[in-house]
C-alpha cells in the first residue's frame, strides 16, 4: 500500500514539464522533493493528487487508480498543502481549519475538538477567531497546515494516508519551518506518507528519509537522503558550487554553497 | 464555541419574525388604510367578508406583498451564491450582465410575441416569460464564466466586471432594439419593467414565478458547503472531495432560474443581490449555510420595506421600485469599492 507512480509523463503543448518519474510515497517515510524552479517539483505533486491526469504513466492510491475511489474516499487518504492560498473571504482561522474536515462524518463536536488540536499543534491557537484575509502569509500558510492535517484525522477507512506539501515552509520564520517539518516528521513516524516539496537543502537533509531530485522534468536521483544529496550532484543540478559538511553538532549534514 | 454559527441561528429567526411582521404591516398600508388586526383577520382567513378590506388585501396587497418577498430572497440569494461560485464579493447578478440577459430574452418575448413566437407564448402562459428570462440568464452566466475564469481556475475581479460591463452594453442594445420595434401598448410594458416594479402582481404570476423561487430557495443550502471549500480555491476544494464542475453548474443553473423568475415577474430590481449578502456576511461571516437562508430573508425584507416606500413616498403616484433599489445601491456599491480598494488594491 503506497502512494505510487511509474513513468510519469506530462505536457503542455510541446513543452514536457515532467518525463519518467518514478516515486513510491511509503506510508511511515518522509520524502523531500527537491530542484530548481521550474524543474516539475509542483507538477508532480498535482499529478500524485489526482489534480491532473498525467499524459503517460500509471497512478495508484492504495493499490487502486484515482478513477475507482470515489472523491471523498481521496480526501480522506489524501490532503494536500498549496504554495499559496487566494481567499478573500472573511472567515475566521478555526472556520478554516474545520474546512478540513468536510470529506468526513465525524460529527461536530469532534470536527471541532480535531480543528482545536491541529491549531495548537501549529501554534496558531492565538489566531484561532481572527479573520483569515488579515492574517500574515506565514500565518495564512500555518492556517492551512493545520487544515490539512484535520483533513486526515480520525479516518475510519483504516487507509494508509499521505500529506502532501508544497513548499510548507516558504512563507515562514525559522522557527516555525522547524515546528512544520517537525510536525510533518512527527505524522510520518505515526505511519503517514509524507511528500514535501522543499528548497531548503537543509532541512531536506535534517528531515527526510528519501530524496527525489528533479531536473528540467527527469528524475536525476532518487535514494536515501545521505546517499542522494552529495556535493557532485548538488553543483550540477544549481549550477553553482555546493560542499556538505558535517554538522558542528555532529549529528547529520550541513549543505553550504560556496 | 462557535460564536457566529449560535449569532446565524439567532438572526435566522430574528429575520424570520421580523419578515411576518413586515407583511402584516405591509398590507395595511395604502391609500385605503386598514387596521393591523382586520388585516391579520384576512389573512389567517378568520376575516369572513368585512367587504373591499378583504378584497383589497387578497387580491392587491398580499400578492404584491409575497412577490416582493419572492422576488428579494430570489435576488439576494443568487447574488451570494454567484458571489461564492466566482469568490468575489463584487458579483452581482444586475453587474455581471445576468439581470440583463434575462430582461433581454424576456423583452424579446414580449415584442416578438405578437408575430412568430406568439402562438408558443400563449400555449405557456407566463411561464414563456419565466422560461426566456431564466435562458437568458443562465447563458450570459455561462459566457461572464467563460471570459472571466483564469487559467489556474480562479476569476478575476477586473475581467468579471469588466466582461459584465460588456454584456451590459450588448443586452442594453439589444432591448434598445426591440423597444425600437414595439408598438405602444408594448412601450409600456418596456418602460415599467426596465425600471422595476412589483405593479404586476398578479396571483398567476406570484404563483408561477414563486414556485421556481422556493424551489430554488429550498435546493441552494445543500451547495452550502461545497460552495463554502470553493472559497479556498478550487483545486483546495477538489483535494477535499467536492465535485467542483458539478457545484458550478450548479449554482449557475438555480441562480439563473431564480433571476430568470424574478426578472420576468419584477423587471430589474438592482443591487439586492449585491447590498443584502453583504450586509450578511458584515454580521455573520462568509459561511454558506447561514448566509443563503439570511440573505433569502433579509432581501425579501429589504424589497418589502422598499416597496412601501416606492407605493407611499410620492402617493398616489408610485416609484418604480428599481429606481428605488438603484438609488440605495449605487451609492453603497461606490462606498464598497472604496473599501476594497484600501484592503486588496482592487
Amino acid at each position: 500500500m503506497t502512494l505510487g507512480a511509474t513513468a510519469l509523463g506530462y505536457r503542455i503543448g510541446h513543452s514536457q514539464l515532467l518525463e519518467g518519474v518514478d516515486l513510491d510515497i511509503q506510508p511511515g517515510r518522509m520524502t523531500a522533493v527537491l530542484g530548481p524552479n521550474g524543474a516539475g517539483k509542483s507538477t508532480l505533486l498535482r499529478l500524485l493528487a489526482g489534480e491532473m491526469a498525467p499524459d503517460s504513466g500509471t497512478i495508484h492510491l492504495n493499490g487502486r487508480r484515482y478513477q475507482h475511489w470515489s472523491r471523498e474516499e481521496v480526501a480522506r487518504q489524501v490532503a494536500v498543502l498549496p504554495q499559496s492560498s487566494s481567499l478573500g473571504f472573511a472567515f475566521t482561522a478555526l472556520e478554516v481549519v474545520l474546512m478540513g474536515r468536510i470529506p468526513h462524518a465525524s460529527g461536530h463536536t469532534r470536527d471541532l475538538e480535531i480543528a482545536q488540536a491541529c491549531l495548537q499543534e501549529t501554534d496558531c491557537w492565538h489566531l484561532r477567531h481572527r479573520p483569515f484575509p488579515v492574517l500574515s502569509g506565514g500565518e495564512q500558510q500555518r492556517i492551512q497546515l493545520a487544515r490539512v492535517l484535520a483533513q486526515l484525522q480520525d479516518q475510519t477507512d483504516n487507509h494508509p494516508r499521505y500529506l502532501l506539501l508544497d513548499e510548507p515552509t516558504a512563507a515562514l520564520d525559522p522557527a516555525h519551518q522547524l515546528l512544520t517539518l517537525q510536525l510533518a516528521r512527527r505524522r510520518a513516524d505515526q505511519g503517514m506518507g509524507v511528500l514535501v516539496i522543499l528548497h531548503d537543502l537543509n532541512l531536506a537533509a535534517r528531515f527526510a528519509d528519501r530524496v527525489l531530485l528533479l531536473q528540467q522534468g527527469h528524475p536525476l536521483a532518487l535514494g536515501p537522503t545521505d546517499e542522494v544529496l552529495t556535493p557532485d550532484r548538488l553543483s550540477g543540478l544549481y549550477q553553482l558550487p555546493m560542499q556538505v559538511i558535517d554538522h558542528p553538532n555532529g549529528q547529520g549534514k550541513l549543505v553550504v554553497s560556496l | 464555541m462557535l460564536a457566529r454559527a449560535h449569532l446565524g441561528r439567532q438572526v435566522l429567526v430574528v429575520l424570520g419574525v421580523l419578515l411576518l411582521m413586515v407583511m402584516l404591516f405591509s398590507t395595511t398600508v395604502g391609500p385605503m388604510h386598514i387596521l393591523w388586526r382586520d388585516s391579520l383577520d384576512v389573512l389567517i382567513g378568520l376575516g369572513g367578508s368585512n367587504g373591499p378590506a378583504d378584497t383589497i388585501i387578497t387580491s392587491i396587497r398580499l400578492p404584491r406583498a409575497l412577490l416582493g418577498m419572492l422576488v428579494g430572497a430570489a435576488l439576494a440569494a443568487s447574488g451570494a451564491a454567484i458571489q461564492g461560485l466566482f469568490r468575489n464579493p463584487l458579483a452581482d447578478p444586475g453587474l455581471i450582465g445576468v439581470s440583463g440577459g434575462a430582461a433581454l430574452a424576456a423583452v424579446a418575448v414580449i415584442v416578438l410575441g405578437g408575430t412568430t413566437l406568439g402562438s408558443l407564448v400563449n400555449w405557456m402562459g407566463p411561464y414563456s416569460l419565466m422560461l426566456a428570462a431564466f435562458g437568458g440568464g443562465f447563458a450570459t452566466t455561462l459566457i461572464v464564466a467563460r471570459i472571466a475564469t483564469t487559467r489556474t481556475g480562479g476569476t478575476s475581479t477586473n475581467t468579471l466586471l469588466l466582461a459584465g460591463i460588456a454584456i451590459n452594453i450588448i443586452t442594453g442594445a439589444g432591448i434598445g432594439l426591440f423597444t425600437y420595434m414595439a408598438d405602444d401598448t408594448q412601450l409600456r410594458t418596456l418602460t415599467f419593467w426596465s425600471m422595476g416594479s412589483l405593479g404586476g402582481a398578479l396571483w398567476e404570476v406570484v404563483l408561477s414565478a414563486g414556485s421556481l423561487i422556493v424551489l430554488v430557495l429550498l435546493l441552494l443550502p445543500g451547495l452550502a458547503r461545497p460552495l463554502n471549500a470553493l472559497l479556498l480555491g478550487e483545486s483546495e476544494a477538489r483535494h477535499l472531495g467536492v465535485n467542483v464542475d458539478r457545484v458550478k453548474r450548479r449554482v449557475m443553473l438555480l441562480s439563473a432560474l431564480a433571476v430568470g423568475a424574478a426578472v420576468a415577474a419584477a423587471g430589474m430590481i438592482g443591487f439586492v443581490g449585491l447590498v443584502v449578502p453583504h450586509l450578511v456576511r458584515l454580521t455573520l461571516g462568509p459561511d454558506h449555510r447561514y448566509l443563503l437562508p439570511a440573505s433569502a430573508l433579509l432581501g425579501g425584507l429589504f424589497l418589502l420595506v422598499a416597496d412601501m416606500l416606492a407605493r407611499t413616498l410620492i402617493a398616489p403616484a408610485e416609484l418604480p421600485i428599481g429606481l428605488l433599489t438603484s438609488i440605495i445601491g449605487g451609492p453603497f456599491f461606490i462606498a464598497l469599492i472604496m473599501l476594497q480598494r484600501r484592503r486588496y488594491s482592487l
